[in-house]
């Protein structure tokens, strides 16, 4: 990817929300650079559809300012913004056949008719839907119509093309190619996209950066590997993916190692150093597929369990086999539950273990994140 | 091949419930039909069949004041219709989009022309247009205009209901979707709002349309001594008797109503197709 | 749903014209009854608002008293009468095959959007002295009194025409006839969205058809067969043609009586106060059944 320029298209300043007594979005503030593909992710009523709202002019923010392209965008109105947006019922004009649909912003601007026709065409195309110009939006599959919700859009040129859960009304499968397309026509035609989705496999996929929000908040803003591998808090760890998470305290705080005291899991080894605070309460995040399984043995020298790494015992309480994966669900001596995942690589290596096994779990020192919050 | 057995929830299939719904039909049914089939009838005392004539049906178009009364009614409901129309997709809108102190009132307020008696509004009528001395002797068609306020006033809320019911499955992104695109609050309304509630509007008109030309009671009450309509030139003749003649331009009438009752049919049959899935 | 205040400028537009237009006519005109309806006559067109209550008093002399309890006595029998007749067909409409469902529908509403008067009408020629009705019978009649002739027997005594029209039988027919699919739509709404299974899951559990419709089917109704009921009453109690057109003298209803003081009495006050309280009938049954459906929608 070559980006030419990495400016803040939309900067988003100390924006505030309320409605009644409920504060939806409080106080955020974050920049979205231009040409990326932003996901706002989180669960529902996080307020990431009402920032999404605010960015197209839909709600008015009560604190803050909410800047595109270095305009000031608080008298502006949805219909004078240079941003568009592509709404989660995808709201086709059911009265229009899919080229009027597509011509509608460009009419409105009263653009020449043969340039509407060009336009449109090639919006059109760009999303696949050639050919179907004539048809009524009764007539098209929920992708067909998702598709000329976004070539609607684009048509515009927008600066922004902003997306509210663009997938959500679609199938499994569909929503997998769709994610993919996305990806890819956001890089063909270079325009910031800003997604909003309560979906983490659909947010790791496609974003370039991801804001995780939570109650109003901007929780974390990463990459998608750093926030799966790094997350800054336990919702993060805990929203994105599955996690084992375990209250303690900092005990050993070098640089180059620490040591947590959990009582549930006993002393757990960290290969890197945590600036957080001595006796501090902390919690260690492990997730499932960075734990491995073993036969019990003797606490040391056994081979299944490599050098350096953390041991716990326990017995298999339950086990689903997913196909590519089987999940188990751990019960530790002293009764905490421990999520572990195993992956299938030959096609007998969910008959290794059972219920009722007694199992030895270990896990590198790199492995568990230590969290502060 | 034995028929096949009536399941525990087929009602509608059992004896019993058929001979009840063909019964109710009948009752509802019989009048109308007699009265269509006795139209052309050749016989004045209008009980035993003497053969096919359509000379009442030339008897009533050659009546001139039963004419006159028939097109003054169209006029009224024309004009009824239009205001009807107008008042109630704005009262519709009104409520469906806008939150507002005094709208629980409002809504009240809007329903009382529905549930008030007939009675009530005739006599409303009467006073208020005597009290504040509308001007009589107004020539055609303004001399209607007081059957027009009295109708209009009582069919709007109609309209409005019809409307609003129309518009509460509106998705509402596809007006910020106009928006969004460019367009003004009235390109939005244009474009989106209307085209939506069309179905609706004509559904609402000819509610309207079939209320006004059906009123007796308040017309009865706001006409002049001058003003003829339908209803009252029909209450008339009634009183006096039963002619083939009445049952001429009766028959017309329903003609008429079943008419506008397909097309109102039909049009919601279209909206419930068209309507857009969430 | 927005706030007013966000646009007031498109809230004023849309507004303006239906406030005022129910404020100018229906409003007014009502309060202006009102006000007559405590005033008094002085002189042949004059009215004096005096605020005397006479009208009031005068309204439940006994005279007028007995016609409001006629009246609430028609209009609850013809009410009784739909309830009855209706809930079987309400329930016919939706067990119907779904392909004959809107037919069957239309064929109720048909009657209502065709003009009462013509429907009025078309009674009358069933009803009256020679009208179908009796000449049906009296076929009937003849034929069996030939019948008896013809094994040996004495004939029948000649037909004599039953008065089936000008009196209370007529007009409780009439309101029957009239409002007969206000009962029904409202009882097939409410059938209509009730689950289905629950008609199952009675039977299933050892209930008669008639046990289940008794205790599932119509409490689950309750709120359409209310609806109904109300709006079946309201019409009944104030009807004005029908009792006019199809019965006798003594079939009078509070309307022909509001109706007679502002067209042949003269007496505006007096019958501006009789509306009035038919009016209040109306605001305590449209009240109570409004609070019926609030206190049903929270449960």
């Amino acid at each position: 990817m070559n980006q030419p320029e990495r400016q803040p298209i939309i900067q988003i300043q100390n924006v505030t929300k309320r409605f009644g007594p409920l504060t939806a979005v409080d106080k955020v503030s974050l920049d979205i650079l231009s040409g990326e593909f932003f996901v706002l992710l989180g669960p529902s009523g996080c307020g990431k559809t009402t920032l999404l709202r605010m960015l197209a002019g839909f709600e008015l923010p009560d604190e803050g300012r909410i800047l595109i392209d270095g305009v000031d965008m608080a008298k502006v109105p949805p219909n004078k913004r240079p941003v568009n947006m592509v709404f989660q019922s995808y709201a086709i004009f059911p009265h229009m056949t899919v080229a009027d649909n597509v011509a509608y912003g460009l009419t409105l601007q009263k653009v020449n008719k043969g340039e509407i026709a060009d336009r449109v065409n090639e919006a059109l195309n760009l999303v696949s839907l050639g050919g179907l110009d004539g048809r009524m939006p009764d007539q098209l599959s929920g992708g067909q119509r998702q598709r000329v919700a976004l070539a609607r859009s684009l048509v515009m040129r927008p600066k922004v093309l902003l997306l509210d859960e663009p997938l959500s009304a679609l199938d499994a499968k569909l929503r997998l190619q769709m994610q993919m397309e996305l990806s890819d026509l956001q890089d063909e035609v270079g325009i910031t996209f800003v997604t909003v989705t309560h979906d983490q496999d659909e947010a790791l996929s496609m974003a370039c950066r991801i804001g995780v929000m939570n109650k109003g908040e901007v929780a974390q803003l990463a990459t998608p590997s750093d926030l799966y591998e790094f997350p800054a808090s336990r919702f993060v760890a805990d929203f994105i993916g599955t996690v084992n998470l375990f209250e303690g305290q900092l005990i050993v705080d070098e640089p180059d190692r620490a040591v947590a005291n959990c009582p549930e899991l006993g002393r757990i080894y960290i290969n890197h150093g945590v600036t957080g605070p001595h006796d501090a309460l902390i919690w260690v995040a492990i997730r499932p597929e960075k734990v491995g399984m073993a036969k019990p043995g003797t606490y040391r020298g056994r081979p299944d369990v490599p050098e350096g790494h953390n041991i716990s015992e326990g017995r298999i309480k339950s086990m689903s086999y997913l196909g590519d994966i089987t999940l188990y669900a751990v019960i530790l001596d002293n009764g905490r539950m421990m999520h572990v995942s195993r992956p299938n690589i030959s096609r007998t290596d969910q008959e290794d273990f059972t219920w009722d096994d007694r199992v030895t779990l270990h896990w590198h020192g790199s492995s568990p994140v230590v969290l502060l919050a | 091949m034995a028929r096949r057995a009536i399941a525990p929830l087929e009602y509608t299939r059992r004896l019993w419930m058929r001979l009840w719904v063909a019964a109710v039909l009948a009752f509802l049914y019989i009048p109308l039909i007699a009265l269509i089939i006795f139209s052309f009838n050749d016989s004045k005392r209008n009980i035993e069949w003497k053969g096919f004539t359509l000379k009442y049906y030339e008897k009533a178009f050659e009546n001139s004041s039963l004419m006159e009364a028939l097109f003054n009614s169209l006029t009224i409901a024309f004009f009824a219709t239009v205001l009807s129309v107008i008042l109630g997709a704005l009262t519709a809108i009104l409520l469906w989009r806008f939150r507002f102190t005094g709208k629980a009132g409002l809504e009240g307020t809007m329903t009382m022309p529905i549930v008030v008696p007939e009675i009530c509004m005739g006599v409303a009528m009467l006073i208020f247009f005597n009290g504040i001395g509308w001007p009589q002797n107004l020539p055609w068609p303004f001399s209607l205009s007081q059957i027009i306020i009295a109708h209009s006033t009582f069919c709007f809320p109609f309209v409005a209901m019809v409307v609003r019911a129309r518009l509460a499955s509106f998705n509402r992104q596809q007006e910020e979707a106009a928006k969004d695109l460019g367009a003004t609050e009235i390109q939005a309304f244009r474009d989106v709002l209307l085209p939506h509630i069309k179905p609706g509007l004509i559904a609402g008109a000819l509610l309207a349309f079939t209320l006004s030309l059906d009123d007796f009671v308040i017309t009865f009450f706001t006409s002049g001594p001058e003003t003829v309509t339908f209803p009252i030139k029909v209450y008339a003749m009634v009183r006096f008797s039963v002619t083939p003649e009445v049952n001429a331009v009766s028959t017309l009438l329903i003609i008429l109503t079943i008419i506008l009752t397909a097309i109102a049919m039909k049009l919601q049959n279209a909206a419930a197709l068209g309507a857009s899935p969430k | 749903m927005e706030s007013w205040r966000l646009n007031k400028k498109l809230f004023a537009s849309v507004a303006a014209l239906p406030i005022s237009w129910l404020l100018f006519f229906f409003i007014v005109p009502l309060g202006i009854v009102w006000l007559y309806s405590f005033g008094r006559n002085a002189g042949l067109t004059e009215v004096e608002f005096s605020g005397t209550f006479a009208n009031y008093l005068r309204a439940v002399e006994p005279l007028y008293l007995e016609i409001f309890g006629k009246s609430v006595v028609v209009a609850a029998l013809t009410t009784v009468l739909c309830l009855v007749i209706g809930f079987p067909v309400a329930l016919a409409i939706v067990f119907a095959p779904e392909k004959w469902r809107p037919y069957l529908l239309l064929l109720v509403m048909l009657p209502f959007w065709t003009n009462l008067l013509i429907r009025t009408y078309a009674l009358i020629a069933v009803l009256r002295t020679e009208g179908y009705a009796n000449t049906v019978m009296s076929w009937g009649w003849a034929g069996a009194s030939g019948l008896k002739t013809l094994v040996g027997l004495e004939p029948l005594p000649a037909w004599e025409p039953l008065e089936l029209l000008y009196n209370n039988f007529a007009v409780v027919v009439g309101l029957v006839y009239v409002h007969l699919p206000f009962m029904v739509l409202p009882l097939y709404a409410a059938l209509d969205k009730m689950d289905k299974s629950l008609i199952e899951a009675s039977l299933d559990l050892g209930a008669s058809h008639w046990r289940t419709i008794n205790r599932v089917v119509v409490p689950l109704a309750s709120a359409g067969i209310w609806s109904g009921i109300v709006i079946t009453f309201i019409p009944a109690l104030g009807a004005y043609l029908t009792p006019d057109l199809l019965g006798g003298t003594d079939s009078q209803m509070i309307a022909n009586v509001i109706e007679r003081q502002f067209k042949r009495a003269n007496d505006w006050p007096f019958g501006a106060a009789l509306s009035f309280i038919l009016m209040y009938a109306t605001f305590i049954l449209v009240a109570i059944q409004s609070m019926r459906s609030k206190e049903g929608s929270a449960r």
